[in-house]
């Protein structure tokens, strides 16, 4: 009965969905997980790790350069006190978001089908994170004084502000990043011991031994981890969307039009939701054609993650409009300029690709021809990605380029060195990345061989 | 108190090993060992098999209340922290709020919880599952390294007070096992 995709699309869901592909067995999909992670390198792995690493590489250049000379290599200056720095920061914790919906709140949800696309999307959040925590760090001035941000006793018996939004953030991204590489790895640990019981060499059955912890796959040790798993899965789910909450706030706490505004925590949040799942379908395009795992993340996973873009796409296409009607409805004048600037004013290039990418863009999801074509999606999934680093970009640079005096007007241009910053910022994601999909295997076995339906121990002994 | 890092009691083998071919022949086998009155016995499957707890007679994970208590933990220091940096260590007026600005303090107290609770999650279930342990009689056996892949596994351990090498191999042949073997300690 091996269905193709197209017949599993017109099967409708009833009872245990079938989620993969040609009703393989348990070793098959251990075969095709493994498989990349045991066998030779691939021309193609190098031919995405290269230019990885040459962007990684440039990341290097670029900061080392920014530390030497000062921040003013950077094209900011008063009063665009903020520009590409934090516009980046926001851009990757966003793109983070949808690793955690996919490996929490979805699994709160029940939705199997997260199954397929979890463990790369959790590593997308890790590496996400990695790319966000950089820019804070870099974008202070003296970069040697960063520790001050923690609240370490010091020689000077001063103390860090809690009541400010951005020492919330230092909190909220750091807790982020290191709750999401323990929910990783914990969901690792099966995936780990198999990959420990498949070695052949030495050094991987200790590497992986190591890392597997002894884990015996006993039903006593299940019964633990499946809790922790769902204890994680709620801890997870408040968690995420307090993140892009706070990041919210480093602009909403503020007094300046254009960001002191109610509306920003779940704004951000379905906007880092929407650019998250984007990453995740590039990124799965990609990786389900390379390695040979079409039966597994299938038309299915993306039909669902388009609607998820569509829906979440609407959403920040909402958030948009209320913006501009909340700012008429003021009738502050500062308000009202700062928006009617933004739409016309001298970054009106800006905003426009802003609503065309998040806005427009999405809206081809309402056809499922869309939403199962891979050229379109992946296609979509770039163009919602550089929309919502112009949001960024709209937010942060459109607000502050038109102070409240006329004299103190501005107009931000990047530099060379800005633009560094961002390349260089991708080839650290892309390079984490293929390390990942070289080293561990992306897919969650031990949680896709539950949605099959051999898995079920009722399914030849009649009803439950 | 259970000790922290577990002996397996001494003997000439660890117990009895057996595997079954599918998931309902593993799911009937346990309650059948259940039924026998076993106590120092488990099962292994690669994935987490739904109900298969029950069918072993386990209690739930008592996880949730470890992390609870971390959680609060957490949460509670992380406020305290606060309201000592402000009011005490370094008191600062800031845009005229007052010292003791709680509401102020409720992102960085819940982010602390969390922080506790995850590692209260994981650290616990480590510590439940006796886990690390990298070296067990188990991974003596050839077979047992398919209980990653696609291989059921009932152990019996040989300090149960039920345990007796030759009747329970009977009694696992009996209930479906494909394939018996006794695995030394």
């Amino acid at each position: 009965m091996a269905q193709t995709d197209a017949e599993l699309l017109d099967t409708p869901l009833a009872g245990r969905p079938t989620l993969i592909l040609r009703s393989p067995d348990f070793h098959s999909i251990t075969e095709v997980v493994a498989e990349p992670v045991e066998g030779r390198t691939t021309i193609g792995w190098w031919l995405f790790f290269i230019p990885s690493f040459a962007l990684l590489a440039l990341l290097g250049v670029a900061v080392s350069w920014l530390f030497w000379e000062g921040i003013g290599v950077w094209g900011l200056n008063i009063p665009v006190g903020w520009a590409w720095d934090i516009t980046n920061f926001v851009f990757w914790v966003g793109i983070g978001h949808a690793g955690t919906l996919i490996s929490a709140i979805l699994f709160l949800f029940r939705q199997k089908w997260r199954t397929s696309i979890n463990r790369a999307a959790e590593a997308m959040t890790i590496f996400a994170v990695m790319c966000a925590m950089t820019f804070p760090g870099i974008h202070v001035g003296r970069v040697w004084v960063i520790y001050w941000v923690f609240p370490i006793p010091n020689q000077m018996s001063t103390w860090p502000n809690f009541r400010s939004p951005l020492l919330w953030d230092v909190f909220a991204v750091s807790v982020y990043g290191t709750v999401s590489v323990l929910f990783w790895y914990v969901g690792l640990i099966p995936d780990l011991a198999m990959m420990r019981d498949r070695a052949k060499t030495r050094v991987r059955k200790i590497a992986y031994g190591l890392f597997a912890l002894g884990w015996r796959g006993s039903v006593r040790q299940w019964n633990h981890y499946e809790s922790a798993y769902l204890v994680l899965a709620a801890l997870a789910t408040p968690l995420v969307l307090s993140v892009h909450s706070v990041v919210s706030m480093d602009f909403a706490v503020s007094l300046l039009p254009g960001w002191h505004t109610t509306v920003f925590p779940p704004y951000f949040v379905a906007g880092a939701i929407f650019s998250g799942f984007a990453m995740v379908v590039t990124l799965m395009v990609i990786c389900r054609k390379a390695f040979g795992l079409e039966h597994i993340i299938t038309l299915r996973h993306f039909d669902y993650m388009a609607k998820i873009m569509l829906v979440t796409g609407s959403m920040v296409g909402y958030a948009y409009a209320t913006e501009f009607f909340t700012a008429w409805y003021s009738g502050n004048p500062y308000e009202m300029f700062t928006f009617r600037n933004r739409a016309l004013g001298p970054y009106a290039w800006a905003y426009w690709i802003m609503v065309t990418c998040n806005v427009v863009s999405p809206q081809i999801f309402w056809f499922r021809k869309a939403r199962t074509s891979i050229p379109i999606l992946f296609v979509s999934s770039i163009v919602i990605n550089i929309g919502m680093w112009f949001e960024r970009f709209v937010i942060i640079v459109t607000s502050l380029h038109r102070d409240f005096l006329p004299s103190a007007w501005g107009y931000f241009t990047p530099t060379i060195w800005d633009v560094s910053c961002l390349l260089g910022s991708f080839g650290l994601f892309f390079t984490m990345f293929c390390l990942f999909v070289r080293f561990l295997p992306m897919v969650a076995t031990s949680e896709v061989k539950t949605v099959l339906p051999q898995a079920n121990p009722h399914a030849s002994g009649g009803a439950h | 108190m259970a000790p922290l890092f577990p002996q397996l009691p001494k003997g000439p083998y660890y117990g009895i090993l057996a595997e079954f071919a599918t998931v309902p022949d593993l799911f009937h086998a346990c309650e059948r060992v259940r039924d026998a009155g076993f106590t120092r016995w488990d099962a292994h499957t690669p994935f987490p098999v739904h109900g298969l707890e029950a069918a072993m007679g386990l209690r739930r994970s008592p996880l949730p209340w470890i992390v609870l208590v971390t959680g609060l933990t957490g949460a509670g220091l992380g406020f305290l922290l606060q309201v000592w940096v402000h009011t005490s260590a370094y008191p600062l007026v800031i845009s005229g709020k007052p010292y003791f600005s709680w509401p102020a303090f409720i992102p960085v107290t819940f982010e602390l919880g969390v922080l506790f609770a995850a590692f209260g999650a994981v650290l616990g279930m480590l510590g439940l599952n006796r886990l690390p342990m990298l070296y067990h009689p188990l991974f003596r056996s050839k077979l047992f390294e398919g209980v990653t892949d696609d291989a059921f596994f009932i152990s019996i351990e040989s300090w149960d007070p039920r345990f007796d090498p030759a009747s329970t191999r009977t009694l696992l042949e009996s209930i479906g096992a494909r394939s018996v073997e006794l695995v030394e300690s």
